[in-house]
């Protein structure tokens, strides 16, 4: 039973979860990335049949091959964890997982099997055209698997195209295109790409930052600088604009995330888009969630209520609304949802009785409810609320998000300066003569790693305490397994993955100290 | 049929030849990918990993009626 399961078995779950996840993600945006700069690299070789541009697509393939390689099955773990410490959740997703995921294994198979080792293997064995049709296909192929495994985990986040079976217990699709079309995986992916794009266009400027820095391979560098900034440049700025459609989004499906964001308690119209901030404890409490006062503020007026309703007098809610509930903006109390999840669940439990007692009748209308648009709509969608003793509990750690979100905004308009500054000083030829600006580039290299984690922080940690929102919290879809076993293997990862990002960065080093072959 | 017999030992030939040809940090890679792979599925699949509704039950009956049983069993 779930009220047997020990808390610490659902911290230490999530903490394997989130040490897993964090560190597959430290191989997968330069992947993404990377693999169009090759491509555009690669097309400038093809249509020029400049022996330059071979070598330099030929060294950063190189640095590409490694972290590929390095990161190639990371993310399975991820599905075992799914499978052992996961494995009521892994149940009640049903289909809606596991058809995604399919298509993501598939795609990620023939991909890594033939047109990779194309990439690798195929210079000078195969035709320059069909060598760039396969690096392309790389990139479009690795950006197309990234779809898939959002796709999946924005279902989480915003529930869609499924119908329960109180039978099975599990979500069966009803629309697969709904559930591609998810608008939380549409801005989902695209937000999450350009991240990507970013990332890998901030390590090739800082990489060759360091080249001339060194006064090696110059051309080489100023080159890929060209190319990474202008990609750069253009992939922040779409950044930017997916950042904004996310928020617009969130702030319809995930309204509790995104006041916790703002640090916003209490919910008014002409709302103002907090910049900086610093949380401090107000002594108020909502239940036994501390409320926190927002010092040192610097907001942009009304920009909140423009980015959510599109109107600058827009009413955003705020944490108090969304717990207490405002009747005046159509606002539900959680007291009132937790009642019509309680409800669900106890039709679910009739259900099962009915089924135990062999009473067709009741199982039939029962199976019926169950398929009613109206108690979809108006009770089961509230399922996991039942879940709740106190409505506060289901107010995340706001000042995580709220710390997390402002950096990860604020380095990605650093980046925005970083691209404009490499490209402005590239077509001025100076370059060399501003070293302060080669070496920001090199430290930027983890700070777009940082804000790339911070980005999936802010994501996760804001859905808390939901696993499915609304549907499903964490600590209802865990395992019933030993807490021991969970931190054994916490352990384990933590060395395998450390020792991976070891052999990453030390291989990685030692080629780009090599540098290109002449 | 000996069109298929050339293009598969073309395909062969292109993979064994790129494996034979690889560079010092191609092989360190592809070390580090086997010792990974072998990692993932022998040890923690096999020993620390286990599908935990699998394992435990027989038929997907029982799983169903597993997982009901803690959905609304819960307080």
């Amino acid at each position: 039973m779930i009220e047997n399961i020990d808390l610490s078995l659902v911290n230490w779950s999530r903490a394997q979860f989130a040490l897993t996840a964090i560190y597959h993600w430290l191989f997968v945006p330069l992947t993404l990335g990377l693999s169009f700069i090759l491509a555009f690299m690669e097309t400038i070789y093809v249509r020029t049949g400049d022996e330059l541009w071979k070598k330099i697509t030929k060294f950063w393939m190189t640095l590409f091959g490694i972290n590929f390689a390095i990161g190639v099955a990371t993310g399975i773990i991820l599905e075992f964890e799914f499978g052992t410490n996961w494995s009521n959740y892994s149940w009640f997703v049903g289909d809606i997982f596991g058809a995604p995921l399919a298509v993501e294994g598939i795609l990620a198979f023939f991909l890594e099997s033939t047109f990779v080792a194309v990439m690798f293997f195929g210079w000078n064995k195969v035709g320059k055209k069909f060598h760039l049709a396969s690096t392309w296909l790389v990139a479009i192929g690795a950006n197309l698997s990234a779809l898939w495994i959002l796709v999946a985990n924005s279902w989480m986040e915003h529930p869609v195209g499924m119908i329960f079976n109180p039978e099975t217990a599990r979500n069966e699709m009803s629309s697969f295109r709904d559930v591609v079309l998810n608008p939380v995986a549409i801005d989902k992916f695209t937000h999450t790409v350009t991240s990507g794009f970013v990332l890998a266009s901030v390590f090739v400027i800082g990489i060759s930052s360091w080249f001339i820095i060194r006064k090696r391979e110059e051309i080489l560098a100023r080159k890929s600088i060209l190319i990474a900034g202008i990609f750069g440049l253009v992939s922040s700025l779409a950044l930017a604009l997916t950042g904004d459609s996310s928020a617009r989004t969130l702030a319809q499906v995930q309204p509790v995330k995104f006041a916790a964001m703002e640090a916003l308690y209490n919910g008014k119209s002409e709302a103002g888009l907090t910049v900086i901030g610093a949380l401090t404890d107000s002594g108020e409490r909502i239940g036994e969630k501390k409320v926190h006062d927002v010092k040192m503020k610097i907001a942009v007026p009304k920009l909140l209520s423009v980015m959510t309703t599109g109107k600058g007098d827009g009413y955003v809610p705020g944490l108090r609304d969304l717990v207490n509930g405002n009747p005046e903006k159509g606002i539900l109390s959680v007291t009132e949802m937790i009642e019509r999840g309680k409800y669900a669940r106890q039709l679910l439990t009739d259900y099962k009785m009915a089924k135990e007692m062999g009473d067709a009748a009741s199982l039939e209308t029962l199976a019926g409810k169950f398929r009613d648009q109206d108690f979809i709509n108006n009770y089961f969608r509230y399922f996991g609320y039942s879940y709740f003793d106190h409505p506060w509990q289901v107010i995340p750690s706001v000042p995580v998000i709220f710390y997390s979100f402002r950096v990860m905004v604020g380095l990605g308009f650093f980046f925005i300066l970083l691209f404009t500054l490499a490209l402005l000083f590239f077509y001025r030829k100076s370059l060399e003569r501003n070293k302060w600006f080669l070496w920001l580039a090199v430290i930027s290299i983890p700070l777009a790693y940082l804000a790339s984690e911070l980005g999936w922080i802010v994501t996760e940690m804001g859905r808390q305490p939901w696993i499915i929102q609304n549907l499903m919290p964490v600590n209802v879809a865990v395992s019933n397994i030993s807490t021991g076993a969970v931190q054994t293997t916490f352990w384990l990862f933590t060395v395998l993955f450390t020792s991976l990002l070891i052999a990453e960065v030390s291989i990685m080093v030692r080629q780009i100290k090599t540098g290109p072959k002449h | 049929m000996t069109r298929i017999a050339s293009a598969l030992r073309n395909v062969f030939m292109f993979y064994y030849d790129g494996f034979r040809t690889m560079s010092w940090w191609g092989r360190r890679v592809w070390i580090i990918i086997i010792i990974k792979v072998c990692i993932i599925f022998l040890l923690l699949k096999l020993f620390f990993f286990p599908d935990f509704l699998k394992t435990s039950f027989r038929s997907d009956s029982e799983r169903s009626d597993y997982v009901i049983e803690q959905l609304t069993g819960n307080k």
